[in-house]
C-alpha cells in the first residue's frame, strides 16, 4: 500500500479521537436532557481562549491552565444550562436550537470583541514522530489517547456511580425517573457541567495541534452534529464509531483531493446515508 | 377592518415616495432589507408547516453563484441565468427533499441533513477556487447601466426590482396561506399518517412547497448577487447564512404575511443601527448584542415579534410555539388578514 495513504489513514484514526470526545459530548447531553447544543463547537472555543490567556499571556504551567481551562468549561456547561436550556426546555425543539444558535452568535461575536479576529497559538511545539518513514504528530497521538481514556473513564462514570445509573435511566424514559427519587433538575446540572467538562478536555487537545479564533467553531461544529446524527442522536457507542468513519473519509478524501473537497465528501456521504438509515447508521 | 386598509395605503404611498426623498444610503437599506425580506418569506412558507430547513443557504449560493458564473465566463445574461439557478436550486431541492421526505428524515433530522446540505455547496464554492474566487470572493463584470447584464448603477432601478419582488413573495405567501394546500400541509405537519389515511397525498403538498421555496430563495440570492455585485461563499451559502434566515424569519414571525418582513426590517437595521453605532472600533460588538437578542426574544417571544403583537391585540391567552409539530396549529384562523 502507498506509504502516504497509510499516514493519512493513521492520521485520519488519530482525528476521529477528539471528534470521538466532542460527540460523546454533545450525545450525553441530548440522549439525556434532550436539546441540542448548536454553539457545542463554540464553547470548545472558550476553552482554547481560556488555554491560550492562562498559559501563554498569564505563564501558568500548561496542565494547571488545562485544568483551569476543563473546570471554567464545565462551569460555562452548568450557566447555559441554567440561563438558556431551561428556560426554553419545555418549548418546542426547533426553539431550543435556535436558543443555543443565538448563543452561537453571541460567543462568536463576543469572542471577536475580546479578542479580534487574530489566529493564535500557545505556542507548544511537539515533536513530530517518525515511525517506519511515516510522520505522526505526536500531539495528535496524545490527543486520541486522552480521547479514548475520557471516553472510557465516562464509561466506567456512567456504569458504575449512582449519578450515572440515574443519567441513563433518565435517557431511557424521563416520565418515570421522578418517581424513582431522581431529582431530575441537579441530573440535568451533572450532565450538562460533564458535557462542558468534555468540550474543555477537548479545547485542551485541539489547542495543542490548532491556532484558536473566533470562528474556530465553524469549521468542526457542523461536523461533530454529523457525526452525532450519524451514529444516532443520543446513542454514544454509534457517535464513537461514526466519528471514525468521519474522519477516515476527510483523511482519505483529503489524501486524493483537497481538504475542502474532502469535507464535501463527507457531508455528501452522510446526506446520501440518512436517506439509507434515516434513524443513523446503528439504530435498530 | 379600516384601520388595516389605513395602514396599508400609508405603507405602499411611503414605498412610492422612498426613492425620491431618502439619501442614496438609506435607500441602500431599505433595498437590502426587501431582498432579505423576500428570502425569509420564500423559507417561511416551509418552516411555518414545520419543516425547518437549515439548508436555504445551499439554494441562496446556487441562485447567486449560477447567473454571476455564467455572466463572467461565457456572457450569458442573467435573463437566462437566473431562471437556469432556479432550476438548479430546484434541481437541488429535489434531490435531496425527495428522500428526505420519502424516508421520514423530521425534526432535528430534517433540520441537520439540511444543515449539511448548505455546508456541502459552501465547501463546494470554496474547493472550486480556480472558478469561483474561493473565499476571496467573486465580482460579475461590470458592464455600467445594461438591462441586458441587468445592472444598474442607479439605486432607484433596484429599489423597484426589490419592490416588486417583494410584493411578488408575498402574494405567494398569501396563495398558500388561502389554498386547500395550506390545510393539507397542516395536517402533515401534525401526523403525517393521520393525513395520508384522509387522501392526502402527503409526498406531493411536501415537494410541492419545498421547491417553491427554494426556488424563490434562488432568485432572491441571484438579484441579492446582482445588486451588491460581489459574491462570497460565506455570505450566500453555509451555516452562517442559514442560521441567518432561520432566526430573522422566526424572529419575525412565520405564521404572519409581515412577519418575516418585520424579521428582516428588524435584524437589518439593528444590525446596520449597531455596526454605525459602534463603528469599526469595536468589531463584534454589534454581533453581540444581537445574539443577545436573539436569544431573549425566543425565550421570552417564542411566537416571533409578529405573532406576539398579533396574540396580544386578540388577548389570545394559547401559548403557540414558533414552528409547531404539534396539535395547535389545526384550530388557527388565516393569520395573514391580522396586519
Amino acid at each position: 500500500m502507498d506509504i502516504y495513504l497509510l499516514e493519512a489513514i493513521i492520521n485520519g484514526v488519530l482525528l476521529g479521537g477528539v471528534l470521538a470526545l466532542l460527540a460523546l459530548g454533545l450525545n450525553l447531553i441530548f440522549g439525556v436532557i434532550d436539546v441540542v447544543w448548536i454553539c457545542y463547537a463554540d464553547i470548545v472555543m472558550c476553552g482554547m481562549y481560556a488555554i491560550f490567556f492562562l498559559y501563554a499571556q498569564y505563564h501558568l504551567p500548561l496542565p494547571l491552565a488545562f485544568l483551569i481551562a476543563i473546570i471554567g468549561v464545565a462551569g460555562l456547561g452548568v450557566l447555559v444550562h441554567l440561563l438558556i436550556i431551561a428556560p426554553v426546555l419545555n418549548s418546542a425543539p426547533i426553539n431550543q436550537l435556535l436558543a443555543t444558535g443565538g448563543l452561537l452568535f453571541f460567543l462568536q461575536s463576543f469572542a471577536t470583541l475580546l479578542f479580534g479576529t487574530d489566529f493564535r497559538n500557545i505556542g507548544v511545539r511537539l515533536p513530530v514522530l517518525e515511525i517506519a518513514t511515516m510522520y505522526v504528530s505526536f500531539a495528535r497521538l496524545i490527543a486520541f489517547a486522552v480521547a479514548l481514556i475520557g471516553a472510557i473513564a465516562l464509561y466506567v462514570f456512567l456504569k458504575r456511580t449512582y449519578i450515572g445509573t440515574a443519567i441513563r435511566a433518565i435517557a431511557q424514559d424521563r416520565e418515570i425517573v421522578g418517581l424513582m427519587g431522581v431529582d431530575q433538575r441537579r441530573v440535568y446540572l451533572v450532565v450538562s457541567a460533564i458535557g462542558g467538562a468534555l468540550a474543555g478536555l477537548a479545547a485542551c487537545l485541539l489547542a495543542l495541534q490548532y491556532d484558536v479564533h473566533p470562528y474556530i467553531g465553524n469549521t468542526f461544529g457542523p461536523v461533530i452534529f454529523m457525526i452525532c446524527v450519524l451514529g444516532g442522536l443520543g446513542n454514544m457507542i454509534g457517535g464513537f464509531i461514526a466519528a471514525f468513519v468521519i474522519s477516515q473519509i476527510i483523511a482519505i478524501g483529503g489524501y486524493y483531493s483537497s481538504t475542502e473537497l474532502s469535507y464535501v465528501f463527507a457531508f455528501t456521504f452522510f446526506i446520501v446515508l440518512m436517506f439509507i438509515r434515516p434513524r443513523g447508521l446503528f439504530a435498530p | 377592518m379600516n384601520l388595516n386598509h389605513i395602514i396599508r395605503a400609508v405603507g405602499l404611498a411611503a414605498l412610492v415616495a422612498l426613492p425620491f426623498a431618502a439619501p442614496p444610503y438609506i435607500l441602500h437599506l431599505v433595498i437590502q432589507i426587501l431582498i432579505w425580506a423576500f428570502i425569509y418569506t420564500a423559507w417561511s412558507l416551509m418552516g411555518r408547516f414545520g419543516f425547518v430547513s437549515f439548508g436555504h443557504g445551499a439554494f441562496l449560493g446556487v441562485g447567486a453563484y449560477v447567473p454571476a458564473l455564467l455572466w463572467n465566463y461565457y456572457g450569458v445574461t442573467p435573463w437566462i441565468g437566473i431562471p437556469l439557478s432556479v432550476m438548479a436550486a430546484a434541481a437541488l431541492a429535489i434531490v435531496v427533499g425527495y428522500p428526505c421526505f420519502r424516508r421520514r428524515v423530521l425534526g432535528h433530522y430534517f433540520a441537520l441533513v439540511t444543515l449539511a446540505l448548505s455546508q456541502v455547496v459552501l465547501l463546494s464554492l470554496v474547493a472550486a477556487r480556480d472558478i469561483t474566487g474561493g473565499s476571496l470572493g467573486f465580482t460579475p463584470k461590470a458592464v455600467g447601466h445594461s438591462w441586458y447584464a441587468l445592472q444598474f448603477p442607479e439605486k432607484g432601478y433596484f429599489y423597484v426590482i426589490a419592490v416588486v419582488l417583494w410584493l411578488a413573495g408575498l402574494l405567494v405567501w398569501r396563495m398558500i396561506d388561502r389554498g386547500i394546500g395550506r390545510e393539507a400541509l397542516e395536517a402533515i405537519s401534525e401526523d403525517e399518517d393521520a393525513a395520508s389515511s384522509i387522501g392526502i397525498d402527503v409526498m406531493r403538498q411536501k415537494m410541492r412547497v419545498t421547491i417553491i421555496s427554494a426556488a424563490l430563495t434562488a432568485v432572491g440570492g441571484a438579484i441579492y448577487g446582482q445588486y451588491v455585485m460581489y459574491l462570497n461563499p460565506e455570505t450566500v451559502s453555509g451555516i452562517a447564512v442559514s442560521l441567518q434566515i432561520v432566526f430573522a424569519a422566526i424572529a419575525g414571525g412565520v405564521y404572519s404575511l409581515l412577519g418575516p418582513s418585520v424579521g428582516s426590517l428588524l435584524t437589518l437595521s439593528l444590525t446596520e443601527g449597531l455596526r454605525v453605532w459602534f463603528g469599526t472600533d469595536y468589531i463584534g460588538a454589534a454581533n453581540t448584542i444581537y445574539g443577545i437578542l436573539l436569544v431573549l426574544c425566543i425565550i421570552f417571544m417564542p411566537q416571533g415579534i409578529v405573532g406576539s403583537l398579533q396574540g396580544m391585540r386578540r388577548r389570545s391567552t394559547i401559548a403557540k410555539p414558533l414552528v409547531t409539530a404539534n396539535r395547535q396549529s389545526a384550530t388557527r384562523e388565516p393569520s395573514s388578514a391580522a396586519p
